[in-house]
């Protein structure tokens, strides 16, 4: 950029000026004072009141708790578990994400990583050892959630938009009832009913545990946001496709297996991605009902006596985390939208 | 035709079997361990207090009273918020227009940092900062009669029973007089507006360039300055883009308003969350909760059609 | 004929899942090899996990008692952290099949939430806190003080009431978590804390001697464990199990000495060991349940100087928890 351009920039008129400037100097006082705190300050080596004692921020508490944080009570003799779950993870989406990679091969190759992550992070047989899932927590517990919930609910919610455009009057009010009323509700009344009035729903003797009832909830909460993107994209495929289909004598499953859905989905991928980063922000919620997800694990770790009263830091590592994993989805989704944009033209 | 009504038959088949093995299971289990239930806990004493409350109320009241006094304070972060949260995200989203590249990009990192990192947290961080930040009410910092502490910001109230103005004076633990908004509800608001204000940003943005741009050169033509060309021109035809995600969003703080639990706002969700450990009546309590948060749905969801209806009506 | 086998399985689905049979909680228990225990989600003391998810306190070896009198060891137990608001149906729904978790025992509790309680383990009382450089000297000076405490416990209601007796004015910060309760408060947004006195000894663990507690208790907390109402074996094992607890302290056994009672000529120790026949079968356990206990987890003195008392952190006195002969409320009836 050269200086005509800045001047056009910043400083074309009185009132663009006047906030340049003020932001400018802003900008320089923050950056300073940010650099003091985090860098000049900061606290790398020592203990809890070498941290107390400086105006810095304590390093040392996000690297005595860094474990803790991520996984949780995951047994440390086992951590090469959940890390290999997790670089195998990564390493899949990364080769899936791009639309080229599309295929029902990759697809059922993505499913069967799935399950072998799985098995690495819980075990129980095949010569490893059952890790329950009470001892899961943090990052991997919040992934865990996450990962689960989509997978479950995306076809769920196809299923309920398509119930809701049913030709059926039946089934197309039900399905308005559920999405309207899950919608219409927070998710914490959601995770409150699952911790405490789902038992009552069950039989005497049957009962499901308590991160399994959470799931269920995240699930329901998820499918109806999902229906309402999905119901979009059917929306937007013309009549002309619909018909088509019919005429060629395809029967409702075919019509829309073959024919409707593929190019709906494919609509609303963007959305559908966005979706999927407010359910995992949404993930954090799972703390109210005393399940040990991230956040959880970030505020237990500051009621450690040694570490009491790091909670900035504790808070900051954490939503480091979350930005960059939501900036990450966020990315890609603008990517997949231009990429599709394009492949359209 | 005959096939479709079969498979609503069994559709409905399976939904009242469904409907009727939950109401089983759970009249049993409540029959069986003798759990009491109903509503007529709703006429009892609740015996707790609430910290702050629009209407007279005291641990004398019922249940009832407390639950309104919770509901009445979620309606006032919810109001409050919305419209605090339209202001700063119209005034963002119009921000991320400019062709001043700082201003842009300052406010292009704000929405970012807000959209991606979950509210729950913030709230929490928001909480603790101002509690670190802020002063013991002893050194609370004085502003023009407003005074912030680790209490919350009171300001000098109009009284209109005596019609005077009421000062806030500090007594041996806490502020009297004026009115203090607590830093609970401050920081709740704060929270909510700052994180919705980012989503509404991005529905204005939208809003705006999807009116064309001739409209612009044509209300230049017109002579009209830059603030009339918004505020005539362009601002009403974009409300009619973003009308639809912004009902959402209002809904959404609305809703969000429920995660004040955490930090110790008493709102409806909290109350209710009090009034369901002492009376353990979880079924009535939580019944309760939905039927509120679905009202306030279908109220906002209704007036905000109505009110799309008239502003497309005003454009014809 | 697709839609009718459809049908069919789902009917047959239904039936399946309403057939499971319903046991005592004993067989079931047995049946799992396991007893689920409800515990706190952290409250150091008396249920607390470290930093390796190993579970400790007071609270967590009772359940470790009971699983000793059942199974003869100590480590059959699933500890559930469950929060106050989840706590009583984790209990009514079978989750848990018992809550020992620092709960109160109280009328209400008993009959409207449908449980009965086992004997105290824990006699208790709320009491406040504030830092000490404040002025308040007794509870009576905080008129018109902020105070934190948390939600889902008989705590709101018995603040509410004493400031109401004494004609106080009050402002109550209530928070949903124990954690966040005991920050804010620490931050200095609190003037005082209020809860069961037991919980308030660690704030000067914590933060180096910088809070004193205030002298007077506002009410009774008696701490019990509780189970399901209509289960009459598993409430006299419960029970029995707390009793077994204070009998051995009476007694003067403890887990490095009883092995050489086995002989002991003292007929009441004699059936409290199993040596002769002793009270098993009744309770439809073995005979060496309580030896069990005692020898695999302790009596009643030793954990409660392990966790709450002299050995531990807290360091808090035994008052009202010492044995009857010593001026507290520890009592067991007779074991035979």
């Amino acid at each position: 950029m050269n200086l005509k351009n800045i001047k056009n920039n910043l400083f074309k008129d009185y009132l663009n000026s006047t906030i340049s400037t003020m932001l400018i100097i802003g900008l320089f006082y923050t950056a300073y004072y940010l650099f003091l705190y985090f860098i000049v300050n900061g606290i790398w080596n020592g203990d809890a009141d070498t941290c107390r004692a400086s105006q810095g921020f304590c390093w040392s508490f996000i690297r005595a708790k860094f474990q803790y944080i991520l996984v949780g009570l995951y047994p440390d003799d086992k951590l090469w578990r959940p890390i290999s779950a997790f670089i195998l993870f990564i390493g899949f989406i990364s080769y899936i994400k791009h639309p080229k990679n599309w295929s029902s091969k990759n697809f059922s190759y993505f499913v069967i990583t799935l399950l072998l992550c799985a098995f690495l992070i819980r075990g129980g047989f095949f010569g490893l050892s059952l890790v329950d899932s009470e001892q899961w927590g943090g990052l991997l517990l919040t992934i865990i959630v996450a990962v689960c919930g989509v997978i479950v609910a995306y076809p769920l919610g196809v299923l309920l938009a398509l119930a809701r455009r049913s030709s059926l009057p039946l089934l197309k009010y039900l399905s308005i009832l559920y999405i309207e009323f899950i919608r219409g509700i927070p998710l914490i009344s959601l995770l409150f009913m699952s911790a405490v009035l789902l038992p009552l729903f069950l039989p005497e003797g049957v009962e499901i545990g308590k991160l399994f009832r959470a799931q269920v909830a995240m699930i329901m909460f998820f499918s109806a946001y999902m229906a309402e993107i999905v119901r979009g994209g059917l929306q937007s495929i013309s009549n002309g496709q619909y018909e088509g289909a019919e005429s060629l004598g395809l029967n409702y499953y075919q019509k829309m297996r073959k024919v409707i859905l593929p190019q709906a989905l494919k609509v609303v991928i963007p959305p559908t991605v966005n979706t999927i980063i407010g359910f995992f922000k949404d993930t954090s919620l799972l703390v109210i009902i005393a399940l040990f997800d991230l956040m959880y694990t970030a505020k237990a770790s500051v009621t450690d006596p040694k570490w009491v009263g790091f909670s900035l830091e504790s808070y900051l590592f954490i939503a480091v985390i979350y930005f960059i994993l939501c900036l990450m989805m966020g990315n890609y989704a603008k990517y997949l939208e231009k990429y599709l944009k394009k492949e359209n033209l | 035709m005959k096939q479709k009504n079969i498979i609503q038959i069994i559709i409905l088949f399976f939904v009242i079997a469904a409907l009727g093995f939950v109401i089983y299971n759970t009249q049993q289990k409540i029959a069986a361990q003798n759990i009491s239930s109903g509503f007529d806990f709703l006429q009892d004493e609740a015996s707790f207090e609430i910290s702050e409350s629009l209407i007279e109320y005291s641990s004398f009241d019922t249940y009832k009273k407390a639950l309104t006094v919770g509901l009445l304070n979620t309606l006032k972060v919810s109001i409050l918020g919305n419209i605090l949260a339209l202001l700063l995200g119209i005034l963002i989203g119009i921000s991320l227009l400019s062709q001043n590249i700082l201003l842009k990009k300052l406010c292009q990192s704000y929405v970012e940092i807000m959209r991606n990192t979950p509210l729950l947290l913030q709230l929490f961080f928001w909480y603790a900062i101002m509690n670190s930040l802020l002063p013991a009410p002893q050194e609370a910092i004085s502003f023009a009669g407003t005074f912030f502490s680790n209490r919350g910001i009171s300001i000098p109230w109009f009284e209109f029973s005596s019609f005077s103005w009421s000062y806030p004076k500090f007594k041996s633990f806490n502020f009297e007089g004026g009115y203090t908004l607590s830093l609970e509800f401050v920081a709740l608001l704060f929270g909510l507006v700052v994180y919705t204000s980012a989503f509404i940003a991005e529905i204005v943005r939208a809003g705006l360039l999807s009116v064309q741009k001739g409209q612009w050169e044509a209300s230049k033509t017109l002579g009209l300055s830059a603030w009339q060309s918004i505020r005539f021109v362009i601002f009403p035809q974009a409300l009619r883009v973003a009308i639809p995600p912004l009902t959402s969003q209002i809904l959404n703080l609305t809703k969000n308003s429920s995660l004040a639990v955490a930090i110790a706002f008493p709102d409806f969700v909290s109350v209710a969350n009090t009034t369901m450990n002492q009376t353990g009546q979880a079924l009535e309590v939580i019944l309760l909760i939905l039927l509120v948060y679905l009202t306030f749905s279908l109220l906002t969801a209704a007036f905000m059609n109505w009110y799309n209806k008239k502003i497309s009506l005003v454009e014809r | 004929m697709k839609f009718l086998s459809i049908v069919f399985i789902s009917l047959f689905l239904i039936m399946q899942i309403s057939q499971t049979v319903k046991a005592g909680t004993l067989a079931n228990v047995k049946k799992n090899k396991l007893i689920k225990c409800g515990v706190s989600t952290g409250l150091v003391g008396f249920s607390a996990p470290n930093s390796k998810g190993k579970w400790s306190g007071l609270d967590v070896d009772f359940c470790k008692a009971l699983s000793s009198a059942i199974f003869g060891s100590p480590n059959k137990v699933k500890f559930i952290p469950l929060s106050a608001q989840q706590r009583f149906t984790a209990l009514q729904s079978g989750e848990v099949d018992i809550l020992s978790r620092n709960t109160t025992r109280n009328l209400s509790r008993e009959t409207n939430l449908g449980f009965n309680f086992a004997p105290v383990m824990y006699y208790d009382g709320q009491a406040f806190i504030v830092k000490k450089k404040s002025k308040a000297k007794s509870v009576k000076d905080l008129s018109g003080a902020t105070i934190c405490t948390q939600q889902g416990t008989s705590t709101e209601q018995n603040l509410a009431a004493y400031f109401r007796k004494h004609k106080l004015k009050l402002k109550v910060k209530v928070f949903e978590s124990f954690e966040e309760s005991t920050k804010t408060f620490v931050q200095g947004a609190c003037d005082a804390y209020t809860s069961d006195k037991s919980s308030l000894a660690i704030f000067n663990v914590k933060f180096k001697s910088g809070f004193k507690i205030l002298p007077e208790i506002i009410s009774k907390e008696p701490l019990a464990p509780a189970v399901r109402h209509g289960d009459d074996q598993w409430l006299d094992i419960v029970s029995w199990t707390v009793y077994a607890l204070v009998a051995a302290e009476e007694l003067g056994l403890n887990s490095k000495n009883i092995h050489k009672h086995l002989k002991s000529r003292d007929l009441n120790i004699r059936k409290f060991v199993g040596a002769t026949k002793g009270n098993g079968k009744a309770l439809g356990l073995s005979k060496r349940w309580s030896y069990n206990i005692v020898k695999q987890v302790g009596n009643y003195g030793e954990i409660f100087s392990k966790n709450v008392g002299k050995k531990s952190i807290l360091k808090i006195k035994r008052g009202l928890n010492n044995l009857w002969t010593k001026s507290g409320l520890m009592y067991s009836p007779p074991m035979k």
